[in-house]
């Protein structure tokens, strides 16, 4: 139903214009920067979930585990750092602005050529694999290619042109999934 | 005022506003990136297929708007360049992570701040990404001790800028890097053109007019130039807590900021010879010797493990000094006197070098502690300000004996401690990075 909506379903809005969503982004951006000192992320938060849920299972394995010991050894709390309420930030944000917009309501994104089940496994999958080389390379493409890009730090612009590289080269191999 | 604030620098509990303040900024990251359509798999996706650039649109703009307003800021003198978090690099573990974050990208379709903007708007592909991702970060964390050593050292570089890899002041590169992202947005919308067959004549107008503005506000980033080392010395302030007598006659001690001036007069910034020895057998401290005084007299004699830096390229080594020193490092510039080394102690913290500190009374106030009864010292009456008050059998360097005194006859030295750590925030395993 176009036009009139509910308090849930409100007429559907287009999104922004890109250049204007990107400038939107890098006033947000600087002033993360400007504040805090910190830029954007989500992909810590992530990995100190997942430090935090061990830690309440196993918290031997925490102390075991180099990488885990550094968030969740000891008395410490893995989840307080300042990436944890910007990751329960942006859910709440993309929430509102979905709502907001219009824009609320199950569905699945994906190609004309793949069903529903494929994509959520590939939607997993990829899920898997892209937070495993975040995690390698100490960022996303919020807390490296975006925040160390607009900070000039050399190896966040390596990370974005590699994530872009292999993006591209993959992505003829798998255009049945999008095309 | 001094940005990034002090208070906002990490979420403590004893501040819990400081997670508002961070949660307000996710809210603004997550609204944005959902009404730019990044909750839609197949916007993502389409990037990579030339027919929407969108992605590429949103992502470089977000980056050249907040580079000029950053460096712009720091020009102005309104933040500090030094406290604001730039990724370390690692070139090993950065670029195979990339690599591998591609593939992730085109096969989920999301990356991981997209998929927070798809999960909460309903997309089921979105929280599949999401749990997805959950598994990925766990299995890194349970594999990463297979490859430690590679992931903390190949390609390490620390805190290296763009504009130190190509000797261009940043004031240049920012707006080289925001002319050709304009040139590149042009490119794209050709792209789109051709490839997307996209209407390229319903875009909006105004988008020539952001352009042209974001062109000149990087120019004045030029204009604007750097904050002279003066202007940022007159600006530094320093943490300390000060004993005050309560009114019942107890003394409690109460936090107290001091300025870089106010630091030298009340001697905060001084060490003393008994701490700056005692400070190479503790544990929580791993003190630096910058020695800046003159080869010559460097020769003569010199502190056990004293680096040599004369003051005149002490400017040159500041990069290195900034690239991520471990938490605990204190700097302790060291002078004949006390001139020397209280000029060296302004360039560096001017510089936003931390945990900085002057050997008080120099090198010949350390021998006059430890070095009295040396029988190769003599002292040498006459001597002038910043000259060395001691006769040398020989230029023996560190190999006189009180050059490392020996700590098992100095247990018990008295002194006044003045070495307050300030700690870097610790980001290993963090932040988005």
């Amino acid at each position: 139903m176009a036009g009139q909506g509910s308090f849930f379903r409100r007429p559907e809005k287009a999104y922004w214009h890109p250049y204007l969503a990107g400038a939107i982004l890098g006033v947000v951006l600087f002033l993360a920067f400007a504040l805090t000192g910190n830029g954007l992320g989500s992909s810590g938060a992530t990995s100190r979930i997942d430090a935090a849920l061990v830690d309440i299972v196993a918290p031997a394995h925490v102390d075991r585990t180099p990488y885990l010991l550094k968030m969740a050894g000891g008395d410490r709390n893995p989840l307080d750092d300042w990436i944890v309420p910007v990751f329960f930030g942006a859910l709440l944000g993309g929430f509102v602005s979905g709502w907001f917009n219009g824009r609320l309501r199950f569905q699945t994104t994906k190609g004309p050529q793949v069903s529903d089940r494929t994509r959520w496994t590939l939607a997993f999958l990829g899920g898997v694999i892209f937070l495993y080389g975040a995690r390698m390379a100490r960022g996303c493409t919020s807390g490296q290619a975006l925040s160390g890009g607009a900070t000039l730090a050399a190896g966040s612009w390596v990370i974005m042109l590699s994530i872009f590289a292999s993006a591209y080269l993959l992505a003829y191999f798998v255009r049945k999934l999008w095309l | 005022m001094n940005f990034p604030l002090d208070a906002l620098t990490a979420v403590s509990a004893a501040n819990p506003w400081t997670y508002v303040v961070f949660g307000c900024i996710g809210f603004a990251f997550g609204f944005t990136l959902e009404s730019a359509g990044f909750g839609d798999s197949r916007k993502l996706a389409a990037q990579f297929y030339f027919r929407e650039l969108t992605v590429f649109k949103v992502m470089f703009t977000a980056i050249a708007v907040a580079m000029t307003l950053l460096f712009g800021a720091v020009g102005l003198g309104l933040v500090d360049f030094g406290h604001v978090w730039v990724n370390p690099t690692y070139l090993g573990s950065g670029v195979l992570g990339g690599l591998i974050m591609g593939v992730g990208f085109i096969v989920g379709g999301f990356c991981p701040t997209t998929s927070l903007a798809s999960a909460s708007t309903g997309k089921i592909d979105g929280m599949m990404f999401m749990a997805g991702g959950f598994v990925g970060a766990f299995v890194f964390g349970e594999t990463e001790s297979l490859f430690d050593h590679w992931y903390n050292n190949a390609g390490y570089h620390g805190r290296l800028t763009l504009d130190q890899v190509f000797g261009l002041p940043a004031q240049i590169l920012v707006p080289i890097i925001v002319v050709a992202a304009v040139l590149l947005f042009w490119g794209a919308e050709q792209i789109e053109r051709l490839v997307g067959r996209r209407d390229m004549s319903r875009e909006p107008r105004w988008r020539g007019v952001g352009a042209a503005a974001l062109v000149a506000a990087a120019l004045g980033v030029l204009v604007i130039g750097n904050p002279s080392l003066e202007d940022r010395y007159a600006k530094l302030s320093f943490k300390r807590t000060e004993a005050v007598k309560q009114p019942d006659g107890k003394t409690a001690s109460v936090p107290r900021a001091y300025g870089a001036d106010e630091m030298l007069a009340k001697r905060l910034a001084f060490v003393s010879p008994a701490e700056a020895f005692k400070a190479r057998y503790q544990q929580a401290i791993k003190p630096v010797y910058l020695d800046v005084r003159t080869e010559a007299d460097f020769n003569l004699y010199h502190l056990a493990d004293a680096v040599h830096v004369p003051l005149a390229r002490l400017d040159k080594i500041v990069p290195d000094l900034l690239s991520e020193p471990p938490a605990n490092t204190v700097f302790i510039t060291i002078g004949n006197d006390e001139e020397l080394a209280t000029r060296a102690w302004k360039l560096l913290v001017a510089s936003g070098v931390q945990n900085v500190y002057i050997l008080a009374g120099g090198v010949n106030g350390w021998i006059a502690a430890f070095g009295a009864d040396d029988p190769g010292l003599k002292p040498l009456p006459g001597a002038g300000p910043e000259q060395l008050r001691y006769a040398f059998s020989a230029a023996l360097g560190d190999r006189y004996k009180s050059c490392a005194p020996d700590p098992r006859h100095h247990e018990k030295l008295a002194f006044e401690p003045r070495i307050v750590l300030q700690l870097r925030r610790d980001k290993s395993g963090g932040g988005c990075g």
